[in-house]
């Protein structure tokens, strides 16, 4: 049976085909959807981790107690994971271990663009690359029986073009797998990696990579397409797709093993051909390799190092570099269309977090904030985040700065999800040597970003089942917090009370603004926008202050200031009523009473 | 069909713009063609752009097509069909929602939204096949303003079919199956009602 399948959806299907026994993973775009689809499979198990560390020792344990584990991350939870990544190349495992990194370049959500496939060298760890769904299916397949032939992790690397494109699968068979329990392994020589072990498991991984470099010479998916000898061109993942649409004539070395590499078939396919060229995306990662080999070839001084490829770029590089003539040259229309307004992403309307930030913003202080929606506070008129570099990194960073003796009161902004994921060990560390910082949660109740996963204080599996909620304001208090409060996420004077107190504190404070995601079903059945009067509006723009996408300028302006009044667009407005809190004309009604869901 | 058609489909985060360049791929592909669809999603849900690349052809091999070989533009906001103006190839085909979203930017930021005129005179200027349709006018007389995006597609089939960018391979009904495919049963009868709208506002039945 064929299907047209995503990236992230034929992996899922490769998952299940393969008959994985534990997947786990954290949300991150562009890996998301990979575990949201294997979830829908009949009896598997897939749940979503507190942090990507955490899923990765999740399906390392699964691997050594004999069954098939996975992990599943977008390129930066690679670091978070790393520590693990690392010790798990060094032991093995029992059953097979894979390992999916999806990069991001280009950064479409990502703080940076990484080439993962780095970690694998690094790790001694073989890594796979698919060019389209048919292979990101297979390799799952493909990188369990490399793992568990060769007791290695295998890493399968993934790209955002990769998984956010959807080309025809060729569907299989599951793959029969016993399911009883194995007996978990008692072989501490291998498995327990103290400084006598270790030393005895080093040379191993060693001479592991070295073989299934050997392997890699005649393994299918790295194969030569045969073509005008003039050009050849090494190349990998999505690129390869842009390599076979501008050089259809060239002579083509197609890796889908990008670590290690099949040097004799490299060697070999550079005798063949006059020029040789890498064709890859980020880092010259290939063409480094092949040159260290002492292979004449180009790669980054043809084609960027930056950012991701199109057919485009991979064309107008190859004209530049007297690849193709300059007939080949397609020119753009370059139709005047003038300077147009931008549309980043907004905090949406009825967003718990605008009231926090438009708070923020009248206090003036510094704020560091955290990976996720609420990192939109950066954007004006709110214009609340002043630095923002990874998942839990604001309560360390606030904590350091006040540490150097930073003259105002520094706020640090998280997620539930976030400070699940890494944000409880930060502000141990703010108890633990005292500084006088505000920490904010902002308790959407959902990890909202990716689109809404369940997390720990969701009450809900990846699998739907009920779970127990961890409760923020204990855990808070369990760290050694004193000063903690939990205030509704839109009752904007609260906030601002709260925040006003603990700015004047010398120890640390949590504040918990709490309200669920306004996009939840739940909360959409809730929605009743709201109005403005207009003989009450004076044009004072203050409620576009807050930076609600609902919030529009009326064609009408007020006569004594001649500025527009604002105008609520009904079918974006939610009815969260921070606008009419903050009127200072009460010219926005509150709602007359709050709706019941029928 | 010639040796391939590439489609680029623009929209605001929650139009619905990736559920048509889903159902546009699986057309191609029931059409025997070979079919390969990308879309950028990352932050669109709140509020951003979003595109999404469809690709029909014998062979297709990027998911993508480069800027200046977009025959078919399938637009569902107007300042957004004009941002991918310059993608086109020359003479493209463009299909415009003359829907307005307008950003947060010209709300408050001081940019300034395009004007109808602004944006017909740019298109004018690169193809005379630019068609303007007001899907959620014409899903809204059907009872529900969310088929907007079904109006849309029922046009672009009509446009495909006058302008003999597909032959005889590709009939209303394949379009429908696929349609009717992806919808709860209770909105079959509206999408079919919406696709057969579409394909009438564009003048054929």
């Amino acid at each position: 049976m064929i299907k047209m399948l995503s990236g992230n959806e034929a992996v899922a299907r490769g998952m299940w085909e393969a008959g994985v026994a534990v997947a786990s993973a954290y949300p991150g775009t562009p890996s998301t959807e990979i575990l949201e689809n294997y979830a829908l499979f009949p009896n598997v198990y897939a749940e979503w981790a507190p942090n990507e560390k955490v899923a990765m020792d999740v399906a390392i344990g699964a691997a050594y107690a004999g069954r098939r584990g996975m992990a599943v991350m977008k390129h930066v939870g690679l670091n978070v994971a790393a520590d693990s990544f690392m010790y798990a190349s060094m032991t093995g495992t029992e059953a097979g271990l894979v390992i999916v990194s999806a990069d991001d370049p280009a950064m479409h959500s990502s703080q940076n663009e990484q080439d993962n496939r780095t970690f694998a060298r690094f790790g001694r760890i073989p890594c796979l690359e698919p060019s389209d769904s048919q292979e990101a299916k297979d390799m799952v397949l493909a990188a369990f029986e490399l793992s568990e032939h060769f007791d290695t992790p295998v890493l399968l690397r993934l790209t955002t073009r990769i998984c956010h494109s959807a080309s025809a699968v060729m569907l299989g068979e599951r793959v029969e797998i016993d399911p009883s329990p194995k007996p978990f392994p008692r072989n501490p020589a291998k498995y327990v990696m103290v400084p006598g072990n270790a030393v005895k498991r080093h040379p191993v991984i060693e001479q592991r990579i070295r073989q299934i470099a050997a392997f890699a010479e005649t393994y299918p998916f790295n194969r030569i397409e045969p073509g005008d000898r003039s050009l050849g061109i090494l190349t990998c993942g999505v690129a390869y797709q842009y390599a076979r649409e501008i050089f259809p004539e060239a002579s083509i070395l197609r890796l889908g093993m990008t670590w290690p590499l099949p040097e004799a078939m490299i060697r070999n396919f550079a005798r063949t051909v006059d020029r040789l060229i890498v064709i890859e995306e980020l880092d010259p990662f290939i063409e480094e390799a092949v040159r260290l080999m002492g292979i004449s070839v180009e790669g980054k001084s043809i084609f960027p190092i930056t950012g991701e490829f199109d057919p485009r770029l991979v064309r107008e590089s190859a004209i530049a570099a007297g690849l193709l003539p300059g007939t080949a040259h397609i020119p753009l229309p370059e139709v005047e269309v003038g300077p147009l307004p931008g549309r980043p992403p907004v905090l949406c309307p009825g967003c718990p977090h605008r009231p926090t930030f438009y708070i923020l913003n009248k206090l003036k202080v510094p704020v560091n904030g955290d990976i996720g929606c609420y990192t939109l506070g950066l954007i004006p008129p709110l214009s609340a985040i002043h630095t923002c570099g990874c998942m839990g990194a604001g309560i360390g960073v606030a904590h350091g700065a006040a540490q150097a003796g930073s003259p105002e009161r520094h706020v640090a902004v998280i997620g539930d999800s976030t400070f699940f994921h890494s944000g409880i060990p930060p502000l141990i560390n703010a108890v633990y040597n005292k500084s006088p910082i505000v920490t904010i949660i902002l308790d959407n109740r959902v990890t909202g970003m990716t689109g809404h996963q369940e997390n720990p204080g969701t009450g809900r599996t990846l699998l739907g089942k009920e779970a127990p909620i961890v409760e923020l304001e204990p855990l808070v208090r369990a760290c050694g917090i004193t000063h903690v409060l939990t205030v509704p996420a839109y009752d904007v004077k609260a906030i601002e009370k709260a925040l006003k107190e603990f700015i004047k504190l010398d120890e640390p404070s949590v504040l918990i603004a709490v309200e669920p995601c306004a996009l939840l079903p739940e909360v959409r059945k809730r929605w009743v926008p709201l109005e403005v009067l207009a003989d009450q509006c004076n044009g004072c723009t203050l409620c576009f202050r807050i930076g609600c996408p609902a919030i529009l300028k009326s064609d009408e302006l007020d006569e004594k200031t001649s500025r527009p009044k604002a105008l609520i667009d009904a079918t974006m407005c939610t009815g969260c009523e921070v606008c009419a809190e903050i009127c200072p004309r009460d010219a926005i009604p509150f709602r007359p009473a709050k709706v019941e869901v029928p | 069909m010639k040796d391939s058609l590439n489609f680029l489909l623009a929209g605001v985060g929650g139009q619905g713009t990736i559920l048509a360049s889903d159902v546009l791929v699986n057309v191609g592909l029931e059409a025997g063609y070979q079919a390969k669809q990308a879309e950028v999603h990352g932050m669109s849900q709140r509020g951003g752009s979003v595109t999404s690349h469809v690709r029909w052809g014998k062979v297709v091999h990027s998911p993508i097509a480069g800027a200046g070989e977009v025959d078919c533009l399938l637009a569902f906001e107007t300042l957004e069909a004009l941002r991918n103006l310059n993608s086109l190839r020359p003479s493209a085909l463009a299909l415009i929602n003359t829907q307005v979203i307008e950003p947060l930017t010209a709300i408050t930021g001081g940019q300034v939204y395009p004007t109808t005129e602004t944006v017909r005179l740019a298109f004018s200027r690169l193809t005379t096949r630019a068609v303007y349709i007001n899907g959620e006018e014409i899903a809204a007389s059907l009872g529900n303003q969310k088929a907007a995006n079904v109006v849309l597609l029922g046009a672009l089939s009509a446009l495909l079919e006058r302008d003999g960018m597909v032959g005889s391979e590709l009939t209303a009904e394949t379009w429908l199956k696929v349609i009717t495919g992806r919808v709860p049963p209770k909105h079959v009868q509206l999408n079919r009602q919406a696709f057969q709208a579409g394909r009438e506002a564009v003048g054929k039945s």
